[in-house]
């Protein structure tokens, strides 16, 4: 490790614990009161669910569609989970949401095998109607309260927890798609026939950039039960799918930072607009096709937002400018 | 073993209705190569217009249904030449967002326009059982069901075949570039399949809302969604493939609601997807293809 | 010693042959050319040697190994690298990750040490970043490092796509017609290039090309097909005066 790479880190670190410090403190003197305050953690698992269909979508290249089938086995499990066993706090919410992971990537393991063999396309379909089989279980399964939904989940996450979650799950994936693997899923999306031809396994790297993707979907339901101490099988039906996926889109296919800051402005955008909905839902649609056609890889497309190069840049500026 | 025959007439009756809307899906991908999710929802605009003719403006049935298939035709034409032309050549992952974003774009432009309510579907003809056998009956909507939809099926597998217009789709999906060095109109002959497609999807949507009295902005997507795993259980591509899938998909439903369980009824039918592409990827009429590297 | 030998081997789409009973030998430190009309079956044949296709018919060897049926890139790990017809880089990639997912298959850190960065990522990911750039000083590319590969100019994409086999550490090479597209003067510098990378890597190759004079100028041997047979067989010299591929290039 050199020193650049050192200092990168301290930077970091620093931005991550200024940004979390100061937004702490206005929740404290109620600058943001509650109802922004929840407006954020919603935001903040919205964040961690569009970043993993950002890997399966934007690095990968593959159509996913039934992310809030995903979504709802990890809240399930998570949830399922807190209420049978009586173990301190955090032990109940990590190992509740490490659960809820491992269990929507074994989902993802058993639809993606068989649909990731196949062209793209289809595994949007797959994954579409894995999403409604998923939402038709837990409306008629009884263990997981069926219709009525299931409450009494003890609420674990709040905006401490989800930061420093949202923070985690976004480090994996910059490490993740900054290494050998994430090359390979890279290339994947870019030329599947020539990535096999320089010896990427590339049936091996779409399951398993896949099945990472619905395990961090997973932990983002697990994190959505833990706040919201109810689940109700309906809300995770296809429109919940397409909001991560407009989410990605807007952010750039391919850019985590993008969907960050999308992932913020939409949920606060979906809170002013939720009385009308219809004209909310109407613009999103007409986005996406206007993107579609005039820009295809999203508003950010592949870069990334480094508030830190802004600050470089900025601090460069005004050195040259205090010299002349 | 009534009850069973029962079930199978009712099957043939939903799964009719299926397939109508099957083969739109299956037209657009044996030309364009894409799932048009929007098709769905084009058998909702074809059922608003049937309802509109016929509570609105008293026409008759017949008329009714004509008149939803020529403005569904267009509606086809133009959703294809506004969003899906200009990506022609776009990755497919673009053209498919695409093809989402239209979907939603219709189901929330419908609910805007005409409210989230569902609409009571008058009756178009005065319902009558006919009684086949003792147990065993038959509406005369299933049979005008069954008998129009068999009928634009049989049109249609004559205009693919016979006219030269089908003789120029097949050329395009066989081929686009070559079908345009031999002087196929390229262009037009994917709007004619685009029209051709929502017609169908148009009558398929009157009949489902007429079967089940009503019409809402949100109705195109289950039927829609089922009729797309009936063109892929077929083959998608494949004209039959898609008639055969969605009887079979009505019959497997009809079944499952008759025997196993109302509610997992739909879970059952994309079940049946996912274990169709495990085991046979390309449908039961389809042939498999590699890309061309 | 033979690198790659095929045992009459053929593939059939649908009714239609497009190749039969192919057989072929490259040794080590040869450089032998495949040529034929268009539409004889060439491309075809490079999609059988590499896995993209398996052959029907006959059997694929390389070195002492029966590949058919192997996936892709276990072919590539036994030693076979290839270039397309028609470009496929990863377009929006930089040149030198372009490379590096060619070194792919050398690397061998996990996910956790991905991720945690751990000893093991940085020493492996810093021994990629030299030989990466490395590779692309021999082809005087060092320059181009960073650039996307969709915006190199054509030749230098050849070049690169050449470079990223080679990347794969190749014992016989693939090319399916290089010079496509090419002017003269690229023609005659990829030929330079060609023979240097016979020197420099040891590698045996064997291209697929219509340009006759770079056919003539460089291979050792050449093996003529059409309508997916082979038609001929020898030195440069033998196959320009073999009635037979006359035939098959003037169309009689």
């Amino acid at each position: 490790m050199d020193k650049k790479v050192i200092s990168g880190y301290i930077k970091n670190i620093t931005a991550i614990m200024v940004v979390y410090a100061i937004v702490f403190y206005l929740i404290q003197i109620k600058v943001i009161n509650n109802y922004y305050n929840g407006i954020l953690i919603l935001a903040g698992i919205y964040i961690i669910v569009a970043a993993s269909l950002n890997l399966a979508t934007g690095y990968l290249g593959q159509l996913a569609l039934g992310h809030a089938g995903f979504m709802a086995i990890g809240a399930y499990t998570a949830a399922l989970f807190a209420i049978a066993v009586d173990l301190p706090k955090y032990v109940e919410l990590i190992a509740g949401l490490i659960l809820g992971g491992v269990m929507a990537g074994i989902f993802g393991l058993i639809i993606g095998i068989p649909a990731l063999r196949l062209r793209g396309d289809y595994l949007g379909i797959v994954t579409l109607g894995f999403g409604e089989i998923i939402r038709i279980a837990l409306l008629n399964l009884s263990f997981t309260g069926g219709a009525a939904g299931l409450k009494g989940i003890p609420r674990y996450v709040n905006f401490t927890e989800i930061y420093f979650l949202v923070v985690l799950v976004i480090a994996f994936l910059f490490a993740f798609i900054r290494s050998r693997h994430g090359r390979a899923i890279l290339s994947i999306k870019e030329d599947e026939i020539a990535a096999e031809s320089v010896g990427i396994p590339t049936t091996f790297y779409k399951v398993y950039g896949f099945v990472v993707s619905a395990f961090i979907a997973g932990v983002g339901g697990g994190a959505l039960g833990f706040y919201q101490r109810i689940l109700d099988p309906k809300k995770f039906n296809f429109m919940f799918s397409v909001e991560f996926f407009i989410i990605v889109v807007l952010g750039g296919m391919g850019s985590i930072t993008g969907t960050i800051l999308a992932a913020l402005a939409l949920a606060f955008i979906n809170e002013f607009l939720y009385s009308i909905d219809e004209l909310r839902l109407v613009f999103y649609a007409l986005t996406l096709i206007v993107l579609m056609i005039f820009k295809s890889d999203g508003l950010l497309g592949r870069k990334e937002f480094s508030l830190i190069r802004l600050l470089n840049r900025f601090g460069k500026k005004t050195k040259i400018e205090n010299a002349d | 073993m009534a009850q069973f025959i029962q079930q199978i007439i009712n099957g043939l009756n939903v799964g009719s209705i299926y397939a109508l809307i099957a083969l739109g899906y299956t037209m657009v991908y044996g030309i364009v190569k894409l799932i048009n999710f929007a098709h769905g929802d084009i058998l909702m605009i074809g059922a608003y217009f049937g309802f509109f003719a016929l509570a609105t403006f008293n026409v008759p049935f017949g008329l009714a249904l004509v008149v939803s298939m020529i403005l569904c035709a267009l509606v086809g034409m133009t959703i294809d030449r506004l969003a899906y032309k200009p990506l022609r050549n776009a990755p497919r992952i673009s053209a498919l967002i695409t093809a989402l974003g239209m979907s939603m774009l219709l189901q929330n432009l419908f609910r805007l326009l005409f409210g989230a309510q569902p609409r009571r579907m008058p009756a178009v003809i005065e319902l009558q059982r006919i009684e086949i056998a003792p147990g065993i009956a038959i509406s005369n909507l299933a049979i005008i069901t069954i008998l129009l939809s068999v009928g634009l099926m049989l049109l249609l597998e004559f205009i693919v075949k016979k006219t030269k217009t089908g003789k120029a789709m097949r050329a395009v999906s066989e081929d686009k570039s070559a079908a345009k060095l031999m002087g196929v109109n390229v262009d037009k002959t994917i709007s004619i399949t685009f029209a051709i497609g929502s017609a169908l999807g148009a009558v398929g949507g009157l009949l489902y809302a007429i079967n089940y009295y009503q019409v809402e902005p949100y109705m195109g997507m289950m039927p829609g969604l089922k009729a797309f795993v009936a063109a892929v259980l077929g083959g998608i591509g494949v004209i039959p493939g898609a008639m055969l899938g969605g009887f079979a998909i009505g019959l497997i439903e009809t079944l499952t609601k008759g025997y196993i369980s109302t509610t997992w009824a739909d879970a059952f039918v994309f079940g049946i997807l996912i274990i169709v592409l495990i085991f046979k990827p390309a449908g039961i009429l389809g042939k498999n293809t590699r890309e061309k590297v | 010693m033979s690198l790659l030998k095929t045992e009459h081997i053929g593939m059939t789409f649908g009714g239609l042959k497009a190749v039969s009973d192919f057989s072929i030998e490259v040794k080590e430190n040869e450089l032998v050319g495949l040529i034929g009309p268009n539409g004889a079956g060439k491309t075809t044949i490079f999609n059988m040697l590499t896995g993209v296709y398996a052959p029907t018919e006959g059997k694929v060897i390389l070195g002492e190994t029966v590949v058919n049926g192997k996936k892709p890139y276990q072919i590539v790990n036994l030693g076979l690298g290839r270039t397309f017809q028609n470009i496929r880089l990863f377009k929006e990639l930089s040149v030198i990750d372009n490379i590096k997912i060619a070194f792919h298959k050398d690397m061998s850190y996990n996910t956790l040490s991905a991720v945690f960065r751990g000893k093991k990522f940085w020493k492996e990911e810093k021994e990629i970043d030299i030989k990466a750039r490395d590779l692309l000083s021999l082809f005087n590319m060092e320059e181009d490092a960073k650039v996307l590969s969709s915006n190199l100019p054509y030749g230098k994409q050849r070049k690169l796509e050449i470079c990223r086999a080679l990347a794969t550490n190749p014992k016989l090479l693939l090319l399916d017609e290089p010079a496509a597209g090419m002017n003269p003067q690229e023609t005659k510098e990829l030929m330079e290039t060609i023979a240097f990378i016979r020197e420099k890597f040891k590698v045996s190759i064997l291209l697929i090309e219509h340009d006759m004079s770079l056919v003539m100028g460089i291979c050792e041997r050449i093996v003529v097909i059409d309508y997916g047979k082979v038609i001929a067989a020898g030195t440069p010299d033998e196959i320009k005066s073999n009635e037979k591929v006359i035939g098959a290039y003037l169309g009689q």
